[in-house]
């Protein structure tokens, strides 16, 4: 099934701060954002730390750098950023965290726009979706 | 005590982290008196590349001012006392030859590698 405007799914499965992977899916979905798709995003295991609202950015000494220097790059400013983008080209972004991992991880407390759901969220998705990418993550 | 830190792990989150977290510590540990040095092997013999630019990232209206900086990071490593081998056999599997490498950045050869273990109280495998 498709919609008027390019619905994409995407699954998420590495912990912010861990793996480039997550870096190259912000970096797709900030693509499909621009080109005004909507997409569908299912946290499932360490990506439900992605848009948690404590992170915090902090000075690094090493780099001799304030925190405000350093403009620490934050996984949840970027799914914020991410959502914005998306409205700003008339589509959006439908983030949902894998409940059952938010709560392995004590991750609940998440920025505006994230919503908990389940595994049935995810294949809801697939099957509204134009195509699905799956970015796992390796040992 | 002395240490060999061998980092073979590349890449892996300097996005994010706006360094390899490896070599960052190593530069905290030294500035906590540690005597380490540092051996790149696998695609970490990169890390030993002159001109790498990770700049321009940007995702919507959020920019990143302060990208990645590795090559500075080794360079800063070697400054302070550090000796920075990159493995000679995965420099060459890359293409890369000594004119590609930073200043300072001495080649190991294979065979030399078991000779220069045992001169390292400690061995870590990143």
């Amino acid at each position: 099934m498709t919609t008027e405007r390019p619905l994409l799914a995407f699954a998420l499965m590495d912990a912010p701060f861990e793996s480039a992977r997550t870096t190259t899916a912000l970096r797709l979905l900030d693509a499909a954002a621009r080109r005004g798709c909507d997409l569908k995003v299912f946290a499932y295991e360490g990506a439900v730390l992605l848009p948690f609202a404590r992170q915090q950015a902090h000075p690094n000494a090493v780099h001799g750098r304030s925190a405000e220097e350093e403009n620490h790059l934050l996984p949840k400013d970027i799914v914020a950023a991410l959502v914005a983008q998306a409205a700003h080209h008339g589509g959006n972004i439908d983030w949902v965290n894998c409940g059952l991992c938010v709560d392995e991880r004590g991750a609940g407390d998440t920025i505006a726009g994230v919503r908990r759901g389940t595994p049935n969220d995810f294949w809801q998705m697939v099957k509204d979706a134009r195509n699905t990418l799956v970015i796992p993550t390796h040992g | 005590m002395k240490v060999l830190s061998i980092i073979e792990c590349a890449y892996r989150a300097t996005i994010e982290e706006q360094d390899d977290t490896v070599v960052w510590l190593m530069h905290a540990l030294k500035g906590a008196g540690a005597a380490i040095d540092v051996l790149l092997r696998g695609d970490a013999v990169n890390y030993a590349v002159r001109g790498q630019d990770a700049s321009g990232l940007a995702f919507g209206g959020w920019r990143q001012t302060e990208p990645p900086r590795i090559e500075q990071q080794l360079s800063s490593l070697t400054a302070r006392g550090v000796t920075v081998y990159a493995l000679a056999d995965d420099l060459a599997e890359r293409g890369l030859v000594p004119i590609d490498l930073l200043p300072g950045i001495e080649s190991l050869q294979p065979q030399a590698l078991a000779a220069l273990v045992p001169r390292y109280d400690r061995v870590w495998h990143w």
